[in-house]
């Protein structure tokens, strides 16, 4: 099959507005601005060695290990019932999921503060049947949760795609040599959905670790992930080669995390190509 | 039975999470009172007043025409790419796997900064003002990696023979692409265009770093709109976008759902024949 050169026009546009920006940003990140200009330097890296900064990496870096697991154990059955051959009305049901984030997300997100609020709505319906209210705005419950909300559909969407095309005869061949559903799901589904979980956790994890719009809006305006570090050494602070430098450390976590997940790959032929 | 109400169950609670706030936004977009939490009664005053102002109807404009031009954009190159990318060898394939995850793995906010500072680089060559073209630029660039990724997993599942079969009934290879690759890979391309279009309109980021002053799509709205507090008009446009959302959905179903019914019928007609 000759058909390499289709993929020559995306190599191309690649080239300039991948390639290009990545090498200003190692640029940026590896000089400091005086009066004579640029200069190499790895002072920006020195000074991200600051405990206070390697804080707020490491609460981001787990915040959003947390919602990826979340979204996979909620996500998953999702997947799994809308591919289940007992449910008909899987066109519809599968758009459901997708038609709320043809709502603007900034809009969304804003939304749950009016639901989390002390006298919000989940409090006032709570407090209504005598229940114990919650308080989790402004909190890391707050900003998990709008994680979790606003990265769900990643997750059910490239799964449910691969369940899809699964060949059912495989499933029916393994119930008819005795596995129970239990083992079926472990041994036959489970597997050939990989590269649909792989997918899935990329696509939650890489922005759930960056993102600096739900922490500000459900942590609170002093609520820093690395992502409002960034924001604020770009738009406040006008440091652009420190921002630089913290991106360059926050894509190398990003890059180890994923090397890690894609390795369960591995073995499968390699959804992800990574490494 | 008990399994099936378990699993209508948990899909709807799952539902409800993902509507809840949708549900809010409606509701308080017939709100007289204009702060959020207060509902004091019904009213349509918002939705008058979004039509006199013109900086929503502006970014509205952007954020659709965006949104479209980039999709298509990028369906058509990242199709093609996955197909190539397909059909490489293995050392070239991991190669080019790893340049389409970058964008990918680039988090938003690095990608929008760095084309930010290419735009200003090549600014500094060419006169060219960020705005609307550069957005453009930027939105495709984002898009192309999440079609690759929708398509790629359905070529690899597709079996390899049916194209070798089609090429040795005497199908020229542009016909067998269009005629059996491309419907075999489709569900993989309609959700990456949607994907796509999802992500586009959604954004704000990446927006946010690559345009110029003056030109601001929906979520550069109302972001500076947030700092100040949401205002209703929003609430009221987002209200009409969903509708709108839910009419084209309605209006693609029931036509999909005539031409199955049609294809069945002359499916059968055949066979009696």
């Amino acid at each position: 099959m000759k058909k390499k050169w289709l993929s020559y026009p995306y190599l191309v546009w690649m080239a300039i507005f991948i390639i290009i920006p990545s090498l200003l940003i190692l640029f940026y990140g590896f000089t400091v601005k005086d009066e004579q200009g640029f200069r190499f330097s790895l002072q920006n890296f020195y000074r991200f060695c600051d405990p206070i900064f390697f804080g707020v990496l490491f609460k981001s870096l787990w915040l959003a290990l947390l919602s990826t697991f979340v979204c996979l154990i909620v996500g998953y059955p999702v997947a799994l019932i809308l591919a289940s051959k007992e449910y008909s009305k899987k066109t519809t049901m599968s758009l459901l999921f997708i038609i709320p984030m043809w709502m603007n997300f900034l809009l969304r997100t804003y939304a749950w503060l009016t639901l989390l609020e002390k006298n919000g709505i989940i409090n006032s319906i709570l407090s209504f049947f005598h229940l114990p209210t919650i308080n989790i705005l402004y909190t890391n419950g707050a900003v998990i949760l709008g994680m979790v909300y606003n990265f769900l559909p990643f997750m059910i969407l490239p799964i449910y795609t691969v369940l899809m095309k699964i060949d059912n005869k495989l499933v029916e061949a393994a119930q008819d040599l005795g596995g129970n559903w239990v083992t079926v799901f472990r041994r036959v589904i489970l597997p050939l959905s990989l590269p649909g979980v792989m997918s899935g956790l990329t696509m939650v994890f890489m922005p759930a670790v960056t993102t600096f719009v739900i922490s500000k809006l459900l942590g609170g305006a002093q609520y820093t992930l690395i992502g409002n570090l960034i924001e604020r050494q770009f738009l406040t602070v006008y440091d652009w080669n420190f921002g630089a430098t913290i991106s360059i450390i926050m894509m190398i976590f990003i890059l180890i995390s994923i090397a890690i997940m894609s390795r369960f790959d591995e073995d499968k032929g390699g959804g992800a190509a990574l490494w | 039975m008990v399994k099936k109400i378990i699993m209508k169950s948990y899909l709807g609670l799952i539902l409800l999470f993902m509507y809840l706030p949708i549900v809010v936004l409606i509701a308080f977009s017939f709100n007289k009172s204009k702060s959020r939490g207060n509902w004091t009664g019904f009213t349509l005053k918002w939705y008058g007043e979004l039509f006199r102002n013109s900086q929503i109807k502006d970014a509205l404009y952007n954020t659709i025409v965006i949104a479209l031009l980039s999709s298509i954009i990028a369906v058509v190159i990242g199709t093609l790419a996955a197909i190539g990318i397909h059909s490489m060898k293995k050392a070239k394939k991991t190669a080019v796997m790893n340049l389409t995850y970058l964008p990918v793995l680039n988090p938003d906010i690095v990608t929008g900064v760095s084309l930010m500072l290419m735009f200003v680089f090549i600014g500094t060559f060419v006169k060219m003002q960020m705005g609307f073209f550069t957005m453009l630029l930027a939105h495709v660039t984002f898009n192309i990696p999440y079609v690759i990724l929708s398509v790629l997993p359905k070529l690899k599942q597709m079996n390899s023979n049916l194209y070798e079969a089609a090429l040795d009934l005497g199908a020229s290879s542009s016909y067998a692409l269009r005629k059996v690759i491309i419907p075999e890979i489709m569900p993989g391309i309609v959700s990456g265009f949607l994907m796509a279009i999802t992500l586009s309109i959604d954004d704000f980021v990446i927006s946010y770093f690559t345009t110029g002053s003056g030109v601001s799509n929906l979520s550069i709205t109302i972001y500076s709109m947030a700092r100040t507090g949401v205002k209703p008009t929003i609430n009221a446009l987002s209200t009409l976008m969903f509708g709108g959302v839910l009419l084209l959905l309605f209006i693609i179903n029931i036509r999909s759902d005539r031409e199955e019914k049609k294809r069945k019928s002359i499916k059968t007609g055949g066979m009696e024949v």
